[in-house]
Parts: structure tokens; C-alpha cells; sequence
């Protein structure tokens, strides 16, 4: 495999204070599936100065075009969504005290509601879910999950003509940095967005980098159908974070079950519940790792999806893989992620971009 | 003046764990100071704060009682990167998922409740509500790190920033029972500058969630005339029963039950009357769940009264409350300080 070394302009991208900067005002950004808006404005003002092609798509999604130079440019499309989980007012209970039913959207916990401040409508008008207190609820009741069916949100009676039925709502949380650890809401997936946005700014001379910001990933990956469609890449790679099961086990035995553990690197996927990885990328990142010292760790096979599970039966097919920054608590109001697993995901897929040559297509699918 | 806004939200960002309240009592006692004649603080941890009023002695004193602890978590036990902890005060452990904690170790680390998968918990807590023995809290720390800065028996406060709504609503945790403390320093605001008949004990007590131990040592050592305890109560919220629960905004409950003797139940409520402050009954058939339990029977026993504040949501980091109705409550406690004349206890029989 030939290598193409990397050009002045291609320096490798780095996390520097102004990454964690930018981190911090994408996570703190509300876009629940759907209503993306936020996010797509700190992506567009981040990226327009280097993109050789901007537009916004039918439903949202922000596609963008970097060209490479010379000859046998491979077309590499590599999406992160923007959207998040969260919630959706659906009915004004009692309309002079600010009370809403809601239903979530996307694959939200509801034992991680009661108690939680959340941001609601365009505006972040503030609410809470709240809970009945302790002192009024029977052991019993106690012993019962909170459904959706017992819980509201309430923005207070002062505000309650300032969110309306369809408002989303996001939890309220603000990113914090703590020791090794960077901690916030929607880390799914806006370590993938970040990512992304340095990997368009230091974009690989050897490929045509076709970036796709999509919408709509936790509600059934429909960014990405219609995305990898209108760019038409010849290799797919989904940038997005997940689960790290790695807690301790209740008796102290082993946990076999972890997905993903933090610390241990970029998680390179084998096989989740909508996709069966390309091997071919999965022995290019992996060689990639292993000639440039990065740490990475297979996600254990298993359930949960990413965007490359639309993409990869796009038209004639695109031969797909995910790349993920493990993350403690996703889908809850605050999700841990180590600094130094984002680090080595930029550096890894950045390495794995400049190798790519459209040899590796050349070779079978499953080839040993 | 005090801003009351700003001062409250300065009390809930404080710790105060019941049995720990130094770091909150001291923004109160730098409040009430300027207010009051002299200050103290209990064996056990109360502040006293004594305004002294202008009859011969020995003069009749009101205590005026509003607990500053507030509930909770203590660290139990430490594995690996993680902690596990158990509830100082009452806590239902299914608000507790998600919460933001600062654990208070050999520094303030700021900590996360998690709740470990189904597959890494006991057989017996895989389905429904995790136990809090089994919830972790994360600090986002190696254990290597984590290791010299955390021991069993310290502390974790609940650290959800607090925020305003509009029409004058405050949401945070611990306002259970700092917006009483509110209250009471508003008290002490209306009453500056009036001559009062009878001394005013303004008392921030100690570890009401836990035992009651503030209230009833410090009503044993100043011996009041008469106490009102001011604590916070159940407002009209999703899920609560509506016979038990009062509107927020409305103006402060007055308990009327055992707990309370009804002459002073009748004084004050005569007194709101008078003043157009609004305010609803809240009857308590046993114990009121506050520190006027244990005031009403501190020594030889003392006439008590109990106001309260309506709070949505109790002892949970959300916790929501009217500021009108905590002014509301400091005015009426300042009116009642101010109402009594030397006669007062004597024309409080049980002959009606």
C-alpha cells in the first residue's frame, strides 16, 4: 500500500484549547432530533472557510465537499450527526401553571428523568421534570419505575405561555472539564461533529473528503440515508460515540460486558445490530493503529447502530465502518468521556485518511 | 434590605449537610450579624441570633426556627474509579440517576450518580428502580487519581446550579429549608429599626433532617416564650395528591394540628388577616415533619406554631418555590414579633 505523505496544508489536527472550546459551545447546543438548528449553525461558521462545496440539504443535513488533488482520488464520505436525544412538549395539562406531558425522542432512560433541569423551545426557556416528594410516596411506589405517563415538565406558571406543544426539550446540562475527563450532555454525538469539523479543516490532499452533518440519526438514521445518497462515496465512515459499559460488576467478578471501555482508545466496530463492518477498513484502521502507536480497542459486536448502518446499503452499496469515542452515560442528562480517547479518534482516522488509496477496493470484500 | 434572590441562591450553593453546616452557616451568620444584637452558635451547630427588645427583664422571647441542614449523600465505600454512598436525610433513590454531586473529599471533586447496567447489578435489583446502594457516583477520575482524594465517610452535596423562572419562581436543591432561612432574614429586615416589646431569638438549626437535634437543644437553651418554626411544605404538583398539597404562590401554609398550640395558631391567623397577607390552612393531624415537633416539647414544653413555604417537588435537585412567598412569610413572622405586648401569654389559656 502506498503511503502519500502528508503536505504542509495537511498538517495533522491537534486538540488545543480552541477544540475544547468548540466542544463545549456544540454540547451545550440544543438540536433533538428533528430541530437541528443550533448545531448546524456552529458547523456551518466552522466550516465554510475550507469547504470547497457547502449546502444544506431537504432535510437538514449540511454536506460538504473537500477536494483532494492528483489523480485516483477515492470519494470518502465520513458522517457525524448532529442530532441529540431529548423530548418533545405534546399536551399543556394544566395551561395557567406551566405543566406539559411530553414524549421523548430518541432512545432516552426514563430512569434518569425525575430531578433533571431541562432547556425547552429555541429559546432554552428553563423547566424541570420534577418528581412527588419522598415524603408522599409509598415503598411501593418506590419500588415502581417512573413512566413517562407520571412525569411532566413544568417551566413554572410564569412562563407558561412562552413554550407551546412541539417545543423540544434538551437537558440543561453545561459542559465541565474534570481531571482527564470531559463531562456534558449530547457527547453522542458531538465529539463525532467535532471531530469531523477538524478532520474538513485539515482535510487529506489524497482523498475527496465528502463530510456529511446529519440529521435525525437517533430517530431511525434517516440523515444519513438521503446524505450518502447525494454525495455517492465510494467508502463510508460513521464518527460517533459509544456506550462504555465498564463499571464495576455488583460482586466484584469480571465485566464481560463493557462495549467499550474509557481510556482504552477509539473503539473500531466489527458488527452492531444495523451494520457488518467492511473489513478491509476494519484492517486499514487497525494497521493505521498499529503503524502509528495509536491506542484502539474493538467495540464488542453486539446491539445499538450508527449512521453506517443507512449508508452502507445505499445505492449499489458502500463499503462502511464506525469509529467511536467511547462515553460513559449516553443518552442521560450527562455523559463522561477521556479527553485522550477523542485525541487518539481525531489522530487515528486522520492517519487512516491519508492511507487510504483506492487499492483498497481492489482487493475482495472478505478477503483473508 | 437584604436581596433576598441572590442571597438565597448564595445559601443553596453552599453545603450544609445535616450535621455539617459551617460553610452555610457562616454566609447566614454574616447576614444576620448586622441585624441582631449578638450571635452565637449551639453545641450542636445552630446559629442564635438574639434581637433584643425593649421591655424590663425578664423579658419574653420568640424563637423563630428554620433549619439549615440539608439532605444529601455519604460516601460508604470506593471502588476502583468509582463510589458508592448512602442518603444523609430522606431521599427516593429514583430522582437520583444523572445528578450532579460535588463530593466533598480532601477537595471539592465534582461527581456524577450513575446507574451500572442491568448485567452488573444483584439478580434481585435488575428490574425496576435501582437501589441506592447499587448506584455508583463517577468523578471522571482513575482510581489512581481518585484514590488519595476520597475517603469513606465524606460527604457529596447535590450541585445542580440554581436558576430563575419567570414570575419570580427560584428552582434549586436544599431550598427544603434555606428559603425559610430566607424568610426568617426578612423578618429580621422588616424588624430593623422597630422597637420590639419582647426579645427575637432568629435560630438556623442543625440536622432537622435527621433528628430534630438543632431545634430541640437550642429551644432548650434559650427557653422561649414561645417558638414558630418555618419550614417548607408540598405544593400543588403533577402527582401529588391535591388534598395534601398547597398552591406555590399563594402565600405561606399555617399548621394547624397537635404539633401547634392553637392559641398562637389563632393569634397569628388573625394577624394575616388583618394584614391582607394571604396564606391557607394546612392541617396536620400527627407529626408536622418539622422542627416544631420537637420544639412543642423541648424542656417544660413551649406554646409552638409552625408556618410553612409551598415547594414543588421536595428533596429533589429541582426543588421550585415563589420568592413572593417567602417575603410573604418574613413579613408575617416581623408583624408577629411586633404584635406581642406583655399580656400575650397570659391571655394564652385553654379556655376558649
Amino acid at each position: 500500500m502506498t503511503t502519500i505523505h502528508d503536505s504542509p496544508k495537511t498538517r495533522p489536527p491537534r486538540i488545543t484549547a480552541e477544540q475544547l472550546r468548540l466542544l463545549e459551545n456544540l454540547t451545550n447546543a440544543c438540536a433533538v432530533s428533528g430541530d437541528e438548528n443550533e448545531v448546524r449553525k456552529i458547523v456551518l461558521q466552522e466550516i465554510k472557510p475550507f469547504a470547497d462545496e457547502v449546502y444544506i440539504d431537504h432535510l437538514g443535513n449540511v454536506l460538504v465537499k473537500r477536494l483532494g488533488k492528483g489523480e485516483d482520488r477515492l470519494r470518502v464520505m465520513l458522517a457525524a450527526h448532529m442530532d441529540e436525544v431529548g423530548f418533545m412538549l405534546t399536551f399543556n395539562e394544566d395551561k395557567g401553571d406551566g405543566i406539559f406531558r411530553f414524549d421523548i425522542v430518541g432512545g432516552v432512560s426514563t430512569s434518569h428523568l425525575a430531578g433533571q433541569p431541562l432547556w425547552i423551545g429555541r429559546e432554552h426557556v428553563p423547566g424541570v421534570i420534577g418528581a412527588k416528594p419522598v415524603h408522599l410516596t409509598t415503598g411501593d411506589e418506590q419500588g415502581t419505575p417512573l413512566s413517562i405517563e407520571s412525569l411532566r415538565i413544568d417551566v413554572g406558571p410564569g412562563n407558561s405561555g412562552k413554550v407551546k406543544i412541539g417545543d423540544r426539550a434538551a437537558f440543561a446540562t453545561r459542559f465541565s472539564r474534570v481531571g482527564p475527563s470531559l463531562r456534558a450532555k449530547a457527547l453522542d454525538d458531538r465529539l463525532g461533529v467535532a471531530t469531523l469539523i477538524e478532520l474538513v479543516k485539515h482535510a487529506p490532499q489524497n482523498i475527496d473528503l465528502l463530510a456529511a452533518f446529519t440529521v435525525q440519526e437517533e430517530v431511525g438514521l434517516r440523515g444519513a440515508k438521503v446524505a450518502a445518497y447525494s454525495l455517492d462515496p465510494q467508502i463510508a465512515i460513521a464518527l460517533d460515540s459509544t456506550p462504555a459499559n465498564d463499571l464495576p460488576a455488583w460482586d466484584g467478578s469480571e465485566n464481560e460486558r463493557y462495549n467499550t471501555r474509557l481510556g482504552s482508545g477509539p473503539a473500531i466496530y466489527l458488527a452492531d445490530s444495523a451494520t457488518l463492518s467492511d473489513p478491509r477498513l476494519v484492517r486499514h484502521l487497525v494497521e493505521t493503529a498499529e503503524a502509528q502507536g495509536i491506542p484502539y480497542q474493538f467495540r464488542q459486536p453486539g446491539g445499538g447502530g450508527t449512521d453506517a448502518g443507512a449508508m452502507h446499503k445505499q445505492r449499489q452499496g458502500i463499503p462502511s465502518i464506525s469509529v467511536s469515542v467511547p462515553g460513559r452515560y449516553l443518552h442521560t442528562p450527562v455523559s463522561i468521556a477521556r479527553l485522550s480517547d477523542w485525541k487518539n479518534t481525531l489522530a487515528l482516522l486522520h492517519s487512516a485518511l491519508i492511507r487510504l488509496t483506492p487499492a483498497i477496493l481492489q482487493v475482495e470484500r472478505d478477503a483473508p | 434590605m437584604t436581596d433576598l434572590l441572590p442571597f438565597l441562591k448564595n445559601l443553596i450553593s453552599a453545603s450544609g449537610l445535616s450535621g455539617h453546616e459551617t460553610p452555610v452557616r457562616q454566609l447566614i451568620e454574616a447576614a444576620w450579624r448586622p441585624l441582631v444584637d449578638e450571635v452565637t452558635v449551639s453545641r450542636v451547630g445552630s446559629l442564635h441570633a438574639l434581637k433584643r427588645g425593649i421591655s424590663a427583664e425578664p423579658r419574653p422571647s420568640l424563637l423563630l426556627a428554620a433549619h439549615m441542614d440539608a439532605i444529601g449523600l455519604i460516601v460508604t465505600g470506593i471502588n476502583g474509579e468509582f463510589l458508592r454512598v448512602t442518603e444523609i436525610g430522606g431521599l427516593d433513590a429514583r430522582v437520583l440517576p444523572g445528578q450532579i454531586v460535588t463530593v466533598h473529599g480532601r477537595e471539592d471533586l465534582p461527581g456524577l450518580i450513575v446507574q451500572p447496567s442491568a448485567h452488573l447489578l444483584p439478580p434481585d435489583n435488575r428490574s425496576g428502580p435501582v437501589a441506592l446502594h447499587n448506584l455508583l457516583v463517577d468523578t471522571g477520575l482513575t482510581s489512581r487519581e481518585l484514590d488519595p482524594l476520597v475517603r469513606v465517610g465524606d460527604l457529596a452535596s447535590f450541585a445542580q446550579p440554581p436558576f430563575e423562572m419567570a414570575g419570580d419562581v427560584l428552582v434549586g436543591h436544599s431550598l427544603d429549608n434555606r428559603a425559610s432561612v430566607a424568610a426568617v432574614t426578612h423578618c429580621l429586615d422588616e424588624l430593623q429599626g422597630r422597637k420590639l416589646l419582647w426579645d427575637v431569638w432568629a435560630v438556623a438549626t442543625s440536622q432537622e433532617e435527621k433528628s430534630f437535634a438543632g431545634a430541640s437543644t437550642s429551644a432548650y437553651q434559650l427557653r422561649p416564650t414561645l417558638a414558630v418554626a418555618i419550614d417548607v411544605t408540598f405544593a400543588s404538583s403533577p402527582g401529588s395528591p391535591g388534598h395534601k398539597t398547597f398552591d406555590m404562590g399563594k402565600g405561606p401554609t399555617l399548621g394547624y394540628g397537635p404539633n401547634v398550640h392553637p392559641g398562637v395558631y389563632k393569634a397569628v391567623k388573625n394577624l394575616a388577616d388583618r394584614l391582607e397577607i394571604p396564606y391557607a390552612v394546612e392541617v396536620m393531624p400527627r407529626h408536622s415533619g418539622t422542627d416544631a415537633y420537637a420544639l412543642q416539647v423541648a424542656a417544660e414544653g413551649i406554646p409552638t406554631m409552625l408556618v410553612s413555604i409551598p415547594l414543588r417537588y421536595m428533596h429533589t435537585a429541582v426543588e421550585m418555590i415563589s420568592m413572593k412567598d417567602i417575603t410573604r412569610a418574613g413579613r408575617l413572622l416581623a408583624e408577629f414579633a411586633a404584635s406581642l405586648d406583655l399580656e400575650f401569654i397570659d391571655n394564652l389559656t385553654w379556655e376558649d
